[in-house]
């Protein structure tokens, strides 16, 4: 049974890339409202997990809900269920063709089916809530790394989510500018927006998780809250993954 | 005579190193062979002035250029969408779809474009027109008078050569449309698709208003360029009695004898229309170029 309060169910997520098992029977809760984190060492499953919460990538086993709602995979279903499902990805992929408002406007338009001028004034408030309205007519190769993942993580807010997806939002970007992004991740996490993010920035999930979850070959081996997993690791794996990723000169890069 | 201020436009159009004094090694530089087809046209442009039998020559073929630009236009349009489709086709997940469209681009690439367009003319095309002929008396048989009369009309005689010839130089050419379409929507990011349909859009959606716009810029120097190669062959569909420049030319020259002003004009007019494309596919180039994304 759905519980009550969950905005995403996982449970006995099993999926296998040519005999490779990535994901090994997971099962996670994400409540409504709540930050979830997931951390773990490259080729854990993490963004295959995050993937299939949306259907990117389709599991072979096992069942997703989404708000109560169960993912069948059937088109028109999940063309609805993704518009509510934001994802921010690692390199933005921002379409570069559009100016920055148009990124934001296209989905609303063709998607919600949304006039220009209501698709508009959402998009300008959104990139005002990011902080990068004055590049609105600007086309995306024009900023800098930093200012492209606040823009991608505008263009999902102005769908109106019901949940967001980070995989690593800030690990394709230069030191100095992963500052503004996390800032503004932690401002939704303050606003009570329900967040998944995959992410080596423990700083980050010290200050925004309401509950870590370590992933280690295609399963969950610990999950807490971030003090819990951080300074009482139950398990070995996740007690030597913390100390090498502990050690990051950018760990601090959030609280600093 | 014209005095250096009135050539200022002229040469603030031209390349700077066609201009530059040739000194040193410079010359190994230079790109004679533009003086050189400069040369043969303005050569050629001399004789048809001068030279009454160029000049004769010259107004019977010229009469053959609209036939020419509108068989190659209009099948350029058409290969365009079949190109599309095939192109989308060979990298569709729908096996069906796929087969069918390795099978066209195959098919097309393994026989010579002169047989083909013998055979789509005067083989395929008519055969389709009499299926569908047939296909309309059936409907009006079973009661469907509508479109069964409609069909019923077709008669496969009364297409013209144009039209064959058109349907002959789609056809081929969309197969090889169908592999720039397909190279050019490979070459977007998968990002692109993903974040698309993380955002909601139908896979149709993402095609039209990210992946297409954006494969357009890659593949737009291979269309021009296919575009080019088209209008060259399309001096083949005049083995149709299709009256084009070349048809025209040989009649001008089997009646006259005077083949040697019929054939260099017929050439020189073919060049004249490629270099003038290529320069614009150039032109064209330099600005996706420009616009090239991220
Ligand atoms: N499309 C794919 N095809 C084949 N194998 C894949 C594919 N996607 C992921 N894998 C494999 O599945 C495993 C889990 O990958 P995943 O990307 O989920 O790991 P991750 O935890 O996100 O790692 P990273 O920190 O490097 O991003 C890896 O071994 C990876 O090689
Ligand atoms: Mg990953």
């Amino acid at each position: 049974m759905p519980a009550a309060d969950a905005m995403i169910e996982v449970r006995d997520l099993v999926k296998e890339f040519n005999g490779l098992r990535a994901l090994d029977g997971v099962s996670l809760t994400v409540p409504r409202g709540k930050v979830v984190v997931i951390i773990g060492p490259s080729g854990s499953g993490k963004s295959t997990l995050l993937r299939c919460m949306n259907l990117l990538e389709r599991p072979d086993e096992g069942e997703i809900r989404v708000d109560g709602e169960r993912l069948t995979g059937d088109e028109r279903d999940l063309n609805r269920i993704r518009a509510d499902i934001g994802m921010v990805f690692q390199h933005f992929n921002l379409y570069p063709h559009l100016t920055v408002l148009e990124n934001l406007t296209l989905a609303q338009q063709v998607v919600r089916g949304r006039g220009r001028q209501e698709a508009e004034s959402i998009a300008m408030a959104q990139l005002e809530r990011v902080g990068i309205a004055e590049k609105a007519g600007s086309h995306p190769r024009q900023l800098s790394g930093g200012q492209q993942q606040r823009v991608a993580i505008a263009r999902t807010l102005a769908m109106n989510p019901k949940i967001m997806l980070f995989d690593e939002p800030t690990s394709a970007l230069d030191p100095e500018m992963i500052k503004e992004v996390l800032e503004v991740m932690l401002q939704l996490a303050r606003d009570g927006i329900t967040m998944v993010v995959v992410t080596h920035e423990m700083g980050f999930a010290q200050a925004a998780a309401d509950e870590v979850v370590f992933m280690d070959a295609g399963r969950i081996v610990e999950q807490g809250t971030p003090e819990g997993v951080f300074k009482n690791p139950a398990s070995d794996r996740t007690w030597s993954f913390l100390s090498q990723i502990l050690y990051h000169p950018t760990a601090a890069a959030v609280t600093g | 005579m014209t005095t250096r201020t009135e050539l200022a436009p002229f040469r603030a159009a031209l390349p700077a190193r066609l201009i530059r004094p040739i000194t040193g090694a410079r010359w190994k530089a230079f790109p004679w062979w533009i003086a050189a087809l400069g040369l043969v046209a303005a050569g050629t442009a001399y004789l048809v002035l001068s030279n009454p039998a160029y000049y004769e020559a010259f107004q019977f073929i010229r009469a053959g250029l609209g036939v020419t630009l509108t068989i190659a236009l209009s099948a350029y349009a058409v290969a365009l969408v079949l190109g599309l489709l095939a192109g989308l086709g060979r990298i569709s997940e729908n096996p069906l779809a796929r087969n069918a469209a390795t099978f066209y681009v195959e098919v097309i690439r393994g026989v010579p474009m002169l047989v083909l367009i013998f055979f789509i003319a005067l083989v395929a095309l008519p055969a389709l027109i009499d299926g569908l002929h047939s296909l309309g008396l059936w409907l009006t048989a079973q009661g469907l008078s509508g479109p069964g009369q409609m069909l019923g009309r077709l008669d496969s005689r009364s297409v013209s050569m144009n039209v064959r010839a058109v349907a002959a130089l789609s056809i081929t050419y969309g197969a090889f449309l169908a592999e720039i379409f397909r190279g050019g929507i490979q070459s977007v990011d998968r990002g692109q698709m993903e974040a698309a349909r993380s955002q909601g859009m139908t896979r149709a959606q993402a095609m039209r208003y990210i992946i297409l716009p954006q494969a357009f810029r890659v593949m737009l120097p291979a269309l021009g360029n296919d575009f080019i190669s088209m209008l060259k062959d399309s001096s083949l569909v005049s083995v149709l009695a299709v009256r084009d420049i070349t048809q025209v030319a040989k009649l001008y020259a089997g009646h006259s004898f005077r083949y040697t002003e019929a054939y260099t004009i017929l050439a020189v007019l073919y060049l004249s229309m490629t270099m003038l494309l290529s320069a614009l596919v150039r032109l064209l180039e330099r600005k996706a170029g420009s616009h090239a994304s991220r």
